[in-house]
């Protein structure tokens, strides 16, 4: 392996354009052996294109790129592999029904003849996988696999073809904390075989944990480059956004109203296993855990996707019958979805159509053929009012970023007026910028009195924006934290199930 | 006030145009090469008609065929459906001394029966529409022949080919069907709250539930219209040819697909229009036609339309692909 310290790759003077725009103007960077370098910047900045040109996705009409010490911009995805340069993109790429050893060797299988050689294949894979510290059996399929051990396959597979240089784009996107570790302690090693490692992350505290240096673009141009050690999370923000950001969270004190929704028992195997809780008008009520704890699955029951489970739900204290997502809506509830791609929007079809289908019913009301000038008016001032950033309502939802992708969701369901709005991971893959954004939304409506139910996997999120912290673990409460109780540490405790129970009914 | 919709209007031509310009070019210059080689005997008055009349059928099951595309899915029972229909119609007056408005009605309620089972099977189980329409196009066939005795049931009542063989001035019936069809199947998926929830399903079924879409019931009403379309289809073409076959509609299930996505419609869902899946039926149409008046076989003219479908898709992919 290469020696520490050595430089891996350049990349100078980087030009990458598309009809009519720059994605890339102008951009530099380096990558040492043995060192995590970071690619920061919100979406949209280039590092996804930046990524591509140096995979031999795309290819840049002007700048160098040295790999090794020798000048060669990579023509295809074979070429840049060849070079020693392996990515692992932030969508996995497994094929779920082969095994860990068959998926390793897709499109290089070892064979005599066309015949696989699988003892042989099997052995290797399991050398590799054993390098990494892994104890798989090759033989697994993909498929029973949970989403960390298949990232760590996919790194075992980006390692196998002998490269030098690892790319990670958003790898702890999915992850818990618990795995976001041994995912790092995985990084730390390759660190010292002398890997260099260009990790993309929105995490900021995964940066300071794990990264040497900071790379920062924005608008598809190069900021600069900083290391971790001598930075903040101020100016790297500042960095990011141009702009100092003054605050990301903003929370003001809301004196709690009347109870909204209340919960007894519920129970729906095998996530949820007996759940009881109330939230009032003006709340934000934050809902902590780690992965299959239940929290989503929780969320699905008070807004009828499952329809399956047993247990009360009270509304404004009276009881009511919920068994699908029509009841929830009829009741004032909505529900801001962990995936926006999967379960938020119609992604093939326009920003336009994706803010009006949770009120078509409103529309079309004594309106059989639609009302036009009433849709274009919501649309408007959904638009507005988000602060989306679109071309126009008839752009296609794909087209947008994340940030604007959110808020379009956000904006769907505040257009049914919810007195109760559950948010499930909602800052989720969306850079600071929106970030701050839609903690200022939420912010105002709990003024308004709205009750807000906040499903979260990032910590600092959960602290900074809750009135109180559910936290669950295997099903249940485990506690509910005041406001000035709240930490990592203590959140941490409870979802892993080390503490017991705490203020719990 | 009149001013504005006119804007309006005039903005939903040119989008329609723009939206289809490949296909439209392609049609056009059919037709340009066509009245160079067939000596104006394509451009005449007849011929023109005769081309509406021929696409009739295959335009009423491709507007279905593009609902249930847009969903997602795919109708492969239609020409079974159809044939199931037809026999029925001309049966029930014959053989069971119906009278002609209730034959009529009782196998067109059949045939829309047959859709319902279809969507409601795909709207209950996990078992992909293709299969499932797939099956049914067996059972419909065979239960065609069963019915039928595998013979075609003569119905030589004029009441009942009227229906087929009927003109509005000097505009067949069956082309008065489709036009009417089309209309409704425009103003449907285009005006409707259900043609919303049909792209909603077909776009992303997920967030069709997680929006309070009631994706079930968007699939029965999809399948259950294709279904309906079907079994119109087949009693006026039985009826215009005075007999209930058994053997009416074969492979047309082939032609409504093919038409449906020469007009761009995606073959994964949420995407599509009838206005183009109209364009794509007379393509087809046109292309038969002509390929007739130049004297070519019919084995040409299939052909000729598997390199036209192979060709659009493509070009259309190509398109995509620029944006």
């Amino acid at each position: 392996m290469a020696e520490q310290g050595k430089i891996l790759l350049q990349m100078k003077n980087i030009h990458k354009k598309f009809p009519g725009v720059y994605a890339l103007k102008d951009v530099n960077f380096e990558l040492k052996a043995g060192e995590v370098h970071a690619l920061l910047g919100e979406n949209g900045a280039g590092k996804s294109t930046l990524i591509k040109c140096l995979a031999g996705i795309y290819i840049p009409e002007e700048g160098e790129v040295i790999v090794n010490g020798k000048s060669h911009i990579m023509t295809s995805v074979a070429d840049s592999q060849a070079h020693g340069i392996s990515v692992i993109h932030q969508e996995l790429c497994l094929v779920p029904y082969l095994s860990i050893a068959e998926n390793m060797f897709l499109g290089r299988e070892r064979n005599v003849g066309g015949i696989i050689k699988r003892a042989q294949e099997n052995e290797e894979a399991k050398k590799m996988l054993s390098r990494l510290g892994l104890d798989f059996n090759p033989n697994t399929l993909i498929k029973d696999l949970s989403i960390a051990q298949q990232q760590m396959v996919e790194i075992a597979k980006a390692l196998s073809v002998k490269a030098d240089i690892l790319v990670m784009d958003e790898p702890t996107a999915s992850l818990t904390e618990k795995e976001t570790e041994v995912l790092f302690d995985t990084m730390r090693q390759l660190k010292a075989e002398g890997i260099g490692i260009i990790y993309i992350s929105h995490r900021m505290s995964e940066l300071f944990e794990i990264t040497d240096r900071v790379t920062v673009m924005r608008d598809g141009q190069y900021v600069g480059t900083v290391n971790t050690r001598e930075t903040t999370n101020d100016q790297l923000i500042a960095m990011m956004v141009g702009r100092e950001l003054t605050q990301l969270y903003f929370k003001d004190e809301v004196k709690p109203g009347k109870i909204v929704l209340e919960v007894k028992d519920l129970v729906s195997p095998p996530f949820v296993n007996g759940v009881s809780f109330a939230i009032r008008e003006g709340e934000i009520v934050g809902m902590s855990g780690l992965v299959g704890a239940g929290r989503s699955e929780t969320s699905h029951c008070i807004f009828g996707l499952d329809d399956r489970y047993t247990g009360e739900i009270f509304v404004e204290g009276k009881p009511v019958h919920i068994r699908s997502v029509r009841q929830a809506m009829e009741n004032g509830i909505a529900l801001v979805p962990e995936n926006r791609k999967e379960e938020g929007l119609v992604l093939v079809n326009s920003v336009g159509y994706n803010l009006t289908l949770t009120i078509l019913h409103e529309i079309f009301k004594g309106h059989p053929l639609g009302n036009p000038a009433r849709e274009e008016e919501e649309i408007a001032r959904h638009i507005k009012e988000l602060a989306i950033k679109t071309p126009s309502a008839d752009q296609l939802a794909e087209n947008l970023s994340g940030g604007n992708q959110q808020k379009i969701v956000i904006a769907k369901w505040l257009a049914t007026k919810p007195k109760l709005l559950i948010l499930d991971e909602p800052t989720r893959g969306v850079d600071v910028g929106a970030r701050a954004e839609i903690y200022g939304f939420m912010n105002e409506l709990a003024k308004q009195g709205v009750a807000i139910l906040m499903i979260s996997s990032d910590l600092p999120e959960v602290i900074n924006m809750s009135d109180r912290v559910l936290v669950m673990h295997e099903g249940r409460i485990t506690a509910n934290l005041g406001k000035n109780e709240l930490s990592q540490e203590i959140i941490m405790r409870y979802a892993t199930g080390n503490g017991g129970t705490r203020n719990v009914a | 006030m009149s001013l504005e919709t006119n804007i309006k209007s005039q903005n939903a031509v040119m989008r329609y145009l723009k939206e289809n310009m490949g296909t439209l070019i392609g049609l056009f210059a059919m037709c340009v090469l066509l009245s160079f080689t067939t000596n104006g005997v394509f451009y005449s008055q007849r011929n023109l008609i005769n081309i509406l009349r021929q696409v009739s059928s295959n335009a009423c099951l491709a507007f279905g065929m593009t609902f249930a595309i847009i969903t997602g899915g795919i109708d492969l029972s239609v020409g079974s459906i159809l044939a199931i229909s037809g026999t029925l119609s001309a049966g029930l007056i014959v053989k069971s001394g119906f009278s002609v408005p209730g034959a009529v009605a009782t196998s067109i309620i059949i045939g829309t029966a047959l859709g319902l089972f279809n969507g409601f099977v795909i709207a209950k189980t996990t078992i992909p529409p293709f299969i499932v329409t797939l099956a049914m196009m067996q059972m419909a066939r065979g239960a065609a022949y069963i019915y039928s005795n595998g013979q075609p049931i003569r119905a030589m009542i004029p009441e009942y080919m009227i229906i087929g063989t009927g003109y509005l001035g000097p505009i067949p019936l069956p082309v008065i069907y489709m036009l009417v069809f089309l209309i409704i199947s425009i103003i449907l998926l285009s005006k409707t709250r259900f043609g919303r929830h049909v792209y909603a399903v077909g776009g992303n079924d997920k967030a069709a539930i997680f929006s309070g879409v009631n994706v079930a019931r968007t699939k029965m009403m999809v399948y259950t219209m294709s279904g309906f379309l079907a079994a119109f289809t087949g009693v006026v073409l039985c009826a215009r040819m005075a007999s209930g076959q058994p053997t009416a509609g074969q492979s047309f299930e082939m032609d409504a697909i093919a038409a449906t996505v020469l007009g761009g419609t995606s073959m994964s869902g949420g995407v599509g229009k009838i206005g183009s899946t109209m364009i794509g039926v007379l393509i087809i149409g046109v292309l038969n036609n002509g390929l007739n008046l130049l004297g070519l076989n019919s084995f040409w003219q299939q052909i000729a339309k598997g390199i036209v479908i192979l060709l659009a898709v493509y070009v259309d992919m190509l398109k995509k692909r620029r944006k």
